[in-house]
């Protein structure tokens, strides 16, 4: 109010009579005067006490008092004064309820108005007006202008749908505002039509599944061609909504691109974006051969640097989508390095984002220019800006091998400044540079070590470590060194004292006999008086590792390290997908999904990339979409988690991002960033761990057992005969056919299913095999069985916890119960199956090997077997021929009990061998058997006996299967 | 969409506060007071999450305007939506500052009211904004100005409207660009480019459709390949042709005819409008040469000398050429002399600016100093911020000429030889600078 009071002495000098002096009223009795003035017969004065009104209601005044006063001044034909009074009452009118009632007569009657600058004020307020009472009369107006003969009114009342909406959803539904909103689409006004999009976009969007938009070529048609007529904001509304459309095929989405691409000229920054964003998207659906499609990326590069050009806050937002085009599309933009070099009065979130975008761009074509102006940069005065100049540096040289040289020659120079944060964020890259390309800069190690003792940041303290214990060898006092860290190890970092912990460890492996004393001191350290489990944890891997087996921990610490990746802080595939359809928004900003920010449903909903069609030549398998072109990344290479991971080279499995998508992930060896320490020889050790926890029971029955994606590799590796053998717990494994494909990716939508059945310790597992081969993530699995034979149900949910992303695959194995509701199907053991995912729902159905059903107390009482076998009518008896089966009586009997097929008795006749056995079904059928090998012939007759001779045929094929693998 | 829109002055008080949604607070005004007006720290990002809300601001002179939302709205419209408000503000007030909002306070409301509905932008053009937002009530209005006014503000030519009648029918043209280099010590040229914008003064009568004309490259090839025409052949013999990298135009121009045709036509906003703006890189007239030559003479002494070199037609002459040098921040005292213009070290810019009225083509002039530096144990070195150059040419340094700009109105009677057509070329200065 400061100003309030120095606008009061102003006004005593200026006669200019401006509306500042309504922010002037007088402290003392100010509520009572204003009231006297409301009230007033004068229009003029009355006008002149509201507009005082509304300057205390701004700068935060509490002026509800005034309330009746004022709405009494709403009755008047000058509409400035009713302007004033609506504003007054969209502000105070939930604050007071009852008294806002008073406001509707004039609302209602204003919406009858012949003037259509009032009836829309009028209908725009009321939907202002956020009170419930007040809403139900708002309906009829509504319901009129909606249908007004002025499109004004018509536009004005679209968008008071959408607040009407946000008030009372119901009331909206109820009412049918909704179809007239959609009638709106086909308005002659393409205001109108722009608005009622907006306000139907918006509505959608608490509605993910209402298909409210109801978007289909007709209407797509009807939106293109608003969007040559309307207003610059109603062309964003229509982009934006036709960014949700996925068409049908590859030629509908070239007609669209070619309808859109137009606005690409638009001199406003948001059409151009939301335009671009459109094409991105429909851009994935088209062939890459199709000429169209080189042009398309060719009309891309120019509206984008044009952007560049734009006012510093819509060049902020360019570039952060820009940042995300490159990574999806980096062959648009790869000749305009130039565009984003930095000048020298850009705004400092426009600097770092653009340098972000030159590393990107960096190519063996430009990095000599790259390099120049990095080296510029890196003499800037904005600290961060400088750290991000020489860390790109860096970058530069892991990227483009032919510029490493160069690279490492400028960051000694910097190293040279002394400049604190330029010498420890160089150290830091030049760690990565190591790792990158060994045994080729080590030279630079003795200038490296000269910096030692002006390093205070953790992240370059430990990548110091990290190369005095990486080139203990060639260091001579190395241990004196790493020693002198070891004296405050207790006030350091954890990222540093791990990095202590395992150099010295690196170390005492290279110098063995000088360095004992040290080594014990750090195990110390780390184990018994560190407090964290990390550290605590590699300590004792470290200690065991050295104390039992030192060949082995050589082998472990000092392996070789993977090769670090070229790209960094790549944004996660799907994430990325996700967000090229926000482009423009401020998820896009961000990066980062809508659903981190916005509370509620809005924006929760997924967007996705459409998946190319299958029409025309493009039948190469889906997932080529990824890496458009030439330096695009291929299929993920694994990221570097971040510069800071200096952990990379041990046990990092819990710092890689869970999500990272790769390719499907080999069956051996692990696939996480750098398991040196792992990969090497720890199996056992792990897997003695890994199999006692239940979360991890696959194989152990009772448990839903889920094995999250990012566990594949490791239990596709070393650890996969673990559960094979020790789990189950039985003479012989149980019989498991092989998994086969259910259902093809072709016919549903890129998810395929294989898989197959198993019995575990007395239950029933379906195990899946899901492949995500489409371009788009995929998220809500679950499963649903038609009824069946023997009333198989899913016992739990499909366990897939995590997101599939393209390329991924996760097994599932899912426990069922056979409580489910029965129906007879043929053949017997046929099982229909409905898997939902966030796309669609797929149908399959697959045969289950009845011996799944078999269950464990199937053995029957010798006597017992006797009597039923008489006791069932020989017309349920069937006979069968096993051929080819090689196996003598024994083997075959202990096999097929693995099966729970039990045998009772064992009779010799004339040297034919007699197997009697039993068998129960889950739902209590028994079937008995009798078996008769003959030495030297390898042909078996079965003969099967049961109540429901139905299941006859189903159990040979059983004995077949059994012996048979 | 957007939630709200607060209008503060330097001191962080709130001038204008105008809330769309309900799930914006007045706690909101105060967050962003507290956490990016008052801050310390420069500012970082013209977006901002405070406590799950999104704020985006934009600053003219020390006014500051912020767009609050907690929805995932469209960024780059709310950007261009403040800016297109500073616009509209200024049309109607003259300059954003704190008086002058303080002083339409009433009419700014009445604009954010029509101009953005529930946070969604409405008609924001001037031109039609003005015939109903007056401030002087619009009483006196028949039937048909009101349907008039409504179905201009909906209609497809929102920005203009009919009846508009002049007795001298004239359009003024200027075509101004701005030329941006970034060059090394050695003068090897790094970045350069030209930004233009084609900016019209159109007084014209009635709905007169216009049609504009460039030496685009793209369209004399295609008219050349098809049997020059008349005109064409007239005007592209030996004259040169300029390729545009990219071009926006206003919202009159059919943007569907400039994909298909590249011809650019439409019906003209009445008075000063942005008809284009267009960005070329290729063949660009550098106005002048920077050489600097800067030589430390000890820890306590620095000789700088620059040359400029003006690369131009000697007939023409640049004006108000300014050169920026900048000294160290522990400069002590400096000796300038020139051969021309006045020269001047200013302690507070941390620079030597010297200035030249006006200047020939294929001149050369030259400035040399002796900085003395203050003794100083910063470690740091001075980072050598590039010399910047300022100037104002009467060409376009792209190379780009207007060819024809056609005015067809069927209904009146003018053609198009009665209207009145006037064209200017100005170049100036972007961000031109050279590394020293």
């Amino acid at each position: 109010m400061e100003w309030a009071n120095q606008l009061c002495e102003n006004r005593q000098f200026g006669s200019k009579m401006t509306d500042s002096k309504y922010f002037t009223t007088t402290k003392k009795g100010e509520i009572f005067e204003l009231k006297a003035e409301l009230n007033s017969d004068k229009k003029e004065k009355k006008k002149e006490a509201v507009k005082k009104v509304i300057a205390s209601m701004t700068v935060g005044k509490d002026v509800s008092a005034l309330f009746p006063d004022v709405v009494n001044c709403m009755q008047t034909d000058n509409l400035e004064l009713k302007k004033l009074v609506y504003l007054y009452l969209m502000n105070y009118a939930k604050s007071q309820p009852d008294m806002a009632i008073m406001a509707v007569n004039t609302f209602v009657k204003d919406c009858e108005d012949a003037n259509p600058l009032i009836r829309a004020l009028a209908v725009r307020t009321m939907g202002c007006i956020r009170v419930d009472k007040i809403t139900e009369y708002l309906c009829e107006p509504l319901r009129k202008c909606l249908k007004d003969e002025d499109p004004y009114v018509r536009k004005t009342a679209a968008v008071c749908v959408a607040k009407l909406h946000d008030i009372n959803a119901q009331l909206v539904e109820d009412q049918g505002f909704l179809d007239t909103l959609k009638d709106l689409i086909s308005d002659s006004n393409p205001m109108v039509v722009a608005n009622a999009v907006a306000a139907l976009s918006e509505i959608a969007e608490s509605h993910p599944n209402s298909n409210l938009l109801d978007l289909n070529p007709q209407s797509i048609n009807k939106l293109l061609t608003a969007l040559n007529e309307c207003t610059e904001w109603g062309q964003i509304f229509i982009l934006d909504c036709l960014a949700n459309y996925t068409p049908r095929d590859d030629r509908e989405s070239q007609s669209i691109c070619e309808r859109v691409t137009p606005r690409l000229s638009h001199a406003n920054s948001a059409v151009v974006l939301s335009a671009v964003k459109v094409l991105m998207k429909f851009m994935e659906m088209l062939p890459k051969d199709l000429d169209y499609y080189s042009t398309l990326l060719k009309k891309l590069a120019p509206p984008l640097v044009t952007l560049l050009s734009a006012e510093p806050e819509l060049q902020y937002v360019a570039l952060r989508n820009i940042n995300l085009i490159v990574q999806k599309r980096p062959e648009i933009l790869k000749h305009e390095m130039k565009v984003f070099f930095v000048k020298y009065n850009d705004p400092i979130y426009v600097k770092l984002e653009k340098l972000d975008i030159m590393i990107r761009l960096a190519s063996q074509a430009n990095i000599a220019q790259v390099l120049a102006e990095l080296k510029e940069y890196a003499t800037e005065v904005d600290v961060d800006f400088v750290r991000k100049a020489v860390r790109a540096i860096g970058r530069c040289a892991i990227k483009v091998e032919q510029s490493a040289e160069r690279c490492v020659s400028t960051l000694l120079d910097l190293i040279q400044t002394k400049v604190n944060y330029v010498v420890q964020e160089a150290i830091v890259v030049i760690k990565d540079i190591f790792r990158k390309y060994p045994n080729k800069y080590e030279s630079v190690i003795a200038t490296l070590c000269e910096n030692l003792d002006s390093l205070d940041e953790p992240e370059a303290r430990a990548a110091m470590i990290w190369i005095v214990g990486e080139y203990a060898e060639r260091i001579d006092n190395a241990d004196e060194l790493l020693e002198s860290f070891l004296e405050g190890f207790h006030d350091e970092s954890t990222q540093v004292q791990l990095q202590l912990l395992t150099a010295i460890v690196k170390l005492f492996l290279k110098k063995p006999t000088e360095t004992q004393e040290l080594v014990q001191q750090v195990l110390s350290l780390a184990t018994q008086d560190s407090d964290n489990p990390d550290l605590r944890d590699r300590g004792y891997i470290y200690w065991r590792l050295l104390s039992t087996d030192p060949v082995a921990a050589k082998e472990v610490v000092l392996a070789e390290k993977p090769l670090i990746s070229e790209e960094t802080d790549l944004i996660e595939p799907t994430l990325l997908e996700e967000l090229i359809c926000h482009i423009g928004t401020l998820a896009s900003v961000y990066h980062k999904p809508p659903s981190a920010f916005v509370e509620g449903s809005r924006g929760v909903m997924h967007k996705r990339l459409p998946a190319r069609t299958g029409s025309g030549e493009s039948t190469e398998s889906p997932d080529v979409g990824t890496a458009a072109g030439g330096s695009a990344p291929e299929a993920a290479p694994s990221i570097i988690p971040s510069q800071g991971d200096l952990l990379g080279d041990l046990l990092n499995l819990d710092m890689a991002p869970p999500t990272t998508s790769g390719p499907p992930p080999p069956t051996t060896g692990m696939q996480m960033g750098g398991m040196d320490l792992l990969g090497g020889g720890l199996d056992s050790l792990l897997g003695g761990d890994i199999g006692g926890s239940p979360a991890m029971g696959a194989g152990f029955g009772a448990a839903p057992a889920v094995m999250p994606a990012s566990l594949n590799a490791p239990v596709g590796g070393g650890l996969g005969d673990l559960f094979d053998l020790g789990g189950v717990g039985m003479p012989m494994g149980a019989y498991i056919p092989p998994k086969i494909v259910w259902l093809p990716a072709m016919k549903a939508k890129g998810l395929e299913i294989s898989g197959t059945f198993a019995r575990r310790a007395g239950v029933i597992q379906m195990e899946l095999i899901l492949t995500n081969k489409a371009m788009s993530v995929m998220t809500d699995f679950a499963i649903q069985f038609n009824r069946n034979s023997f009333g198989l149900a899913p016992a739990g949910p499909l366990q897939v916890l995590t997101p599939l992303g393209p390329n991924q695959t996760i097994e599932v194995s899912l426990p069922l119960s056979t409580v489910g509701p029965v129906m007879k199907m043929d053949p017997l053991n046929n099982l229909q199956v409905a898997v939902k995912n966030n796309i669609d729902v797929f149908y399959f159905s697959c045969q289950y090997p009845i011996s799944m059903l078999f269950v464990e107390d199937g053995k029957m009482e010798r006597q017992v077997f006797l009597a039923t076998w008489k006791d069932i009518p020989n017309d349920n008896e069937s006979q069968f021929q096993i051929k080819d089966c090689h196996l003598n009586s024994d083997a075959a009997s202990s096999k097929l009990q693995g099966s729970n097929i039990f045998t009772i008795a064992k009779r010799t006749v004339e040297g034919q061998d007699m197997l009697y056995m039993s068998i129960k079904l889950s739902n209590g059928i028994w079937v008995l058997a009798e078996l008769r090998v003959q030495a030297g012939n390898s042909n078996y007759t079965i003969s099967l006996k049961c109540r429901a001779p139905e299941v006859s045929q189903c159990v040979f094929q059983c004995y077949e299967a059994v012996l048979k693998n | 969409m957007i939630g709200g829109l607060f209008i503060y002055n330097h001191k962080g008080e709130v001038l204008i506060s105008r809330v769309y949604r309900d799930d914006i607070g007045r706690n909101a005004v105060d967050a962003f007071r507290v956490n990016v007006i008052h801050a310390r720290q420069q500012v970082r990002s013209p977006v901002t999450n405070i406590a799950r809300t999104n704020f985006f601001h934009v600053k003219r002179s020390n006014i500051w305007l912020a767009a609050v939302t907690k929805q995932n709205v469209n960024a780059a419209m709310v950007f261009e939506f403040l800016y297109k408000m500073c616009d509209v503000m200024a049309s109607y007030f003259g300059k954003i500052s704190e008086e002058n909002i303080k002083n339409n306070f009433v009419l700014i409301y009445e604009l954010l009211d029509e101009i953005l509905d529930f946070g969604y932008p409405q008609n924001s053009e001037t031109g039609s904004l003005k015939t109903f937002i007056t401030q002087q009530g619009i009483k006196g209005q028949t039937k048909e100005e009101q349907s008039q006014i409504t179905s201009q503000v909906t209609g497809q030519i929102g920005w203009r409207r009919e009846g508009i009648k002049y007795r001298r029918n004239e359009l003024f043209l200027d075509v101004l660009e701005s030329v941006n280099l970034l060059m090394s010590p050695q003068g090897q040229v790094l970045s350069a480019h030209v930004s233009g914008r084609v900016v019209m003064k159109s007084y014209l009568s009635g709905m007169p459709e216009c049609k504009f004309g460039m030496n685009d490259k793209i369209i004399i090839d295609k008219a050349g390949k098809g049997g020059v025409t008349n005109e064409a052949g007239k005007s592209t013999s030996g004259k040169q042709s300029i390729a545009i990298d990219d071009c926006t135009f206003n919202q009159c121009v059919r943007l569907s005819k400039f994909d298909s045709e590249r011809s650019i036509s439409f019906i003209p906003p009445d008075g000063e409008y942005e008809l284009m703006r267009y960005r070329t890189t290729k063949d660009i007239i550098l106005p002048f040469r920077v050489i600097p030559l800067v030589r430390e003479v000890g820890r306590t002494k620095l000789e700088v000398k620059v040359v400029i070199k003006s690369n131009f037609k000697p007939s023409l002459l640049a004006q108000k050429i300014e050169v920026r040098i900048p000294t160290p921040l522990n400069t002590s005292g400096v000796q300038v002399i020139c051969m021309k213009g006045k020269a001047k070290y200013k302690a507070s810019e941390n620079a030597i600016v010297w200035k030249i009225k006006r200047m020939a083509g294929m001149k050369e002039s030259q400035i040399s100093a002796e900085i003395e530096l203050l003794p100083t144990n910063d470690k740091k070195k001075w980072a050598r911020p590039p010399i910047s150059m300022n100037f104002e040419v009467p060409f376009a340094p792209s190379g780009l000429k207007v060819r024809y700009l056609k005015v067809f109105e069927s209904k009146l009677n003018y053609s198009d030889h009665d209207v009145i057509k006037w064209v200017r070329y100005i170049g100036r200065s972007g961000i031109y600078e050279t590394r020293c």
